[in-house]
């Protein structure tokens, strides 16, 4: 009687689990909606979103560029030692170049930008809930969805390809050094076959579109966990631990479901 | 003349089971000072919330500056917030911005002033706080007294019709706490504007304020001029003005017997 009664208990608390996710699934949905619609300032008064470019971009490019530049030599010191196996060590710059352009530049820039930036667009907003400034801001009847949250929102879409692409560009930077540079592997080749190799459209064209999808998805995650935040220390804290794990996973998420729709079924080169 | 905010059988709760406000009927003429008094928990903050449209009354009317709050869509009430400035208990001053663009906010989002006429209005403001020098501070380098006084700065940009103090005199040194009250009173004088003050500070504010709504449990329980209050013998309003522990409000928060909890009955 007692197991059914712990079973019963532990379903019960499931089911409101549920329905608690799937309600504030729905409540994001209709934040981001309404914060499209009310992207005119953003967009109007662009020097607002240009400010938050240089928040969320300018300012996470440190870590950007020399990650990116590890993970090329890394790419290149593992890449090199597998392919010289099979005679094709030439072949490194492409390897380098397509690991990065169509996986680890998207996935990674997107990994860190969640961590750098994300976390601190979420903290930023929480405690500007916490301390009553967009309160303040609306009773001054200034919507601070349009005037807050909006240019953070589009300055994270915004920098977040430009940052996926300046990891990847820093990352083949990093394959040469170590593949051309220290283990001497022919510079004509590396390049050459890496221009052959690598086609705009089914790889980079590719690549772009996951760092806008993963943009999309770390700024609404980011945005909407420091609105939601309780306005307290610990509601902040745990909104900023939120952003960064679920920003990752749906990351490596829509990463999976992208490069299904991408690249099988016979479209890629 | 239309008092400029008029509540009539108002209600409020979150929840059904427990109303916060209750049957609260409140007129506040043009040119008053206001005080709504009360212990922390008894509804004021909410009142004052429904009366800057915030909170939507669950029955009843509130009319502020000639509009039903309750009518009002997020433009009306937008519009309606244009013609009030509102100061926070600390200020929520914007602190990724200096003093003087804390005090251009509302002007460069509500207006198209030209650079050298902002820059006048802004400095003409903080100067009525006595702050014009700290125009290139941050809000960080400031002391929580400046900081109410840039605050209230911000909050008169627009030049406002209605002012409302969200417990301004929470925290604050005598020197502060003597600045902020003078300053209430002369912009509201000087301005013609009307101010509500939602505090607990009863002596303090019975000082500065025109007429006093006393409130306890969600209703308004004491009403009058500050000589009025202070010669009220409704007990509860004795207990608060004089700040007793002995009176209707009681030390102890519920609680079972004192024997019981250290279980003494059982030794």
């Amino acid at each position: 009687m007692r197991f059914v009664t712990d079973m019963r208990a532990r379903i019960e608390r499931l089911g409101t689990s549920v329905t608690a996710h799937v309600w504030r699934l729905g409540f994001a949905s209709r934040f981001l909606f309404y914060l499209v619609v009310h992207s005119g300032t953003a967009l109007k008064r662009f020097r607002l979103t240009i400010a938050e470019i240089y928040f969320a971009g300018v300012l996470s490019l440190i870590i950007i560029l020399v990650s990116g530049l590890f993970v090329g030599m890394v790419l290149a010191l593992q890449g090199y030692e597998t392919l010289q196996r099979f005679g094709a060590s030439e072949s490194l710059g492409v390897l380098v170049a397509l690991s990065l352009v169509r996986e680890l530049g998207p996935v990674v820039a997107g990994l860190l930008f969640a961590s750098r930036a994300g976390s601190a667009i979420t903290a930023e907003i929480g405690l500007m809930k916490a301390t009553e400034q967009l309160s303040a801001m609306e009773m001054m009847a200034v919507d601070p969805i349009a005037r807050v949250v909006a240019p953070r929102f589009w300055g994270g879409v915004i920098s977040m390809p430009l940052l996926a692409a300046l990891f990847s560009a820093m990352g083949v930077f990093g394959g040469y050094l170590v593949g051309v540079q220290l283990i001497g592997v022919d510079a004509g080749a590396f390049w050459s076959q890496m221009q052959a190799a690598v086609d705009v459209r089914n790889d980079i064209m590719n690549g772009v579109i996951k760092s806008v999808v993963f943009g999309l998805a770390v700024t609404w995650i980011a945005v909407f966990e420091g609105y939601d935040a309780p306005p307290t220390a610990e509601g902040v804290s745990r909104a900023t631990t939120r952003t960064v794990v679920t920003s990752s996973l749906a990351i490596l998420f829509l990463d999976f479901i992208l490069t299904a729709l991408m690249f099988t079924g016979g479209n890629h080169q | 003349m239309q008092p400029i905010v008029e509540i009539r059988k108002l209600a409020f709760a979150y929840d059904p089971a427990r109303p916060v406000l209750r049957d609260i009927d409140l007129t506040i003429k043009r040119g008053s000072v206001v005080g709504i008094m009360g212990q922390s928990g008894c509804g004021k903050t909410t009142l004052l919330r429904v009366i800057m449209g915030a909170l939507r009354p669950t029955a009843g009317e509130a009319r502020v500056l000639g509009h039903g709050t309750r009518e009002l869509d997020t433009e009306g009430l937008y519009a309606m917030r244009r013609k009030m400035g509102m100061l926070f208990q600390f200020g929520a001053l914007f602190t990724d911005m200096s003093v003087f663009e804390n005090v251009a906010f509302p002007l460069r989002e509500h207006t198209d002033l030209p650079d050298d006429l902002l820059n006048d209005l802004v400095l003409m403001k903080l100067q009525a706080v006595g702050l014009r020098g700290a125009a290139h501070l941050a809000p960080t380098e400031l002391s929580g007294g400046m900081a109410r006084r840039v605050a209230l700065a911000r909050s008169i940009a627009l030049d406002p019709q209605l002012i409302l103090y969200d417990e301004p005199f929470t925290g604050l040194d005598p020197i502060s706490f003597g600045v902020i009250v003078r300053l209430i009173r002369n912009l509201n004088d000087s301005l013609g504007a009307t101010s509500i003050i939602v505090t607990h500070d009863v002596q303090e504010a019975l000082g500065v304020v025109d007429y006093v709504y006393f409130m306890a449990a969600g209703r308004v329980i004491a009403q009058g001029t500050p000589d009025e209050i202070r010669a009220s013998g409704e007990p509860f309003v004795r207990q608060f003005v004089n700040g007793s522990s002995e009176g209707p409000v009681p030390f102890h928060y519920p609680a079972p017997g004192y024997d019981a909890d250290l279980e003494l009955a059982a030794a």
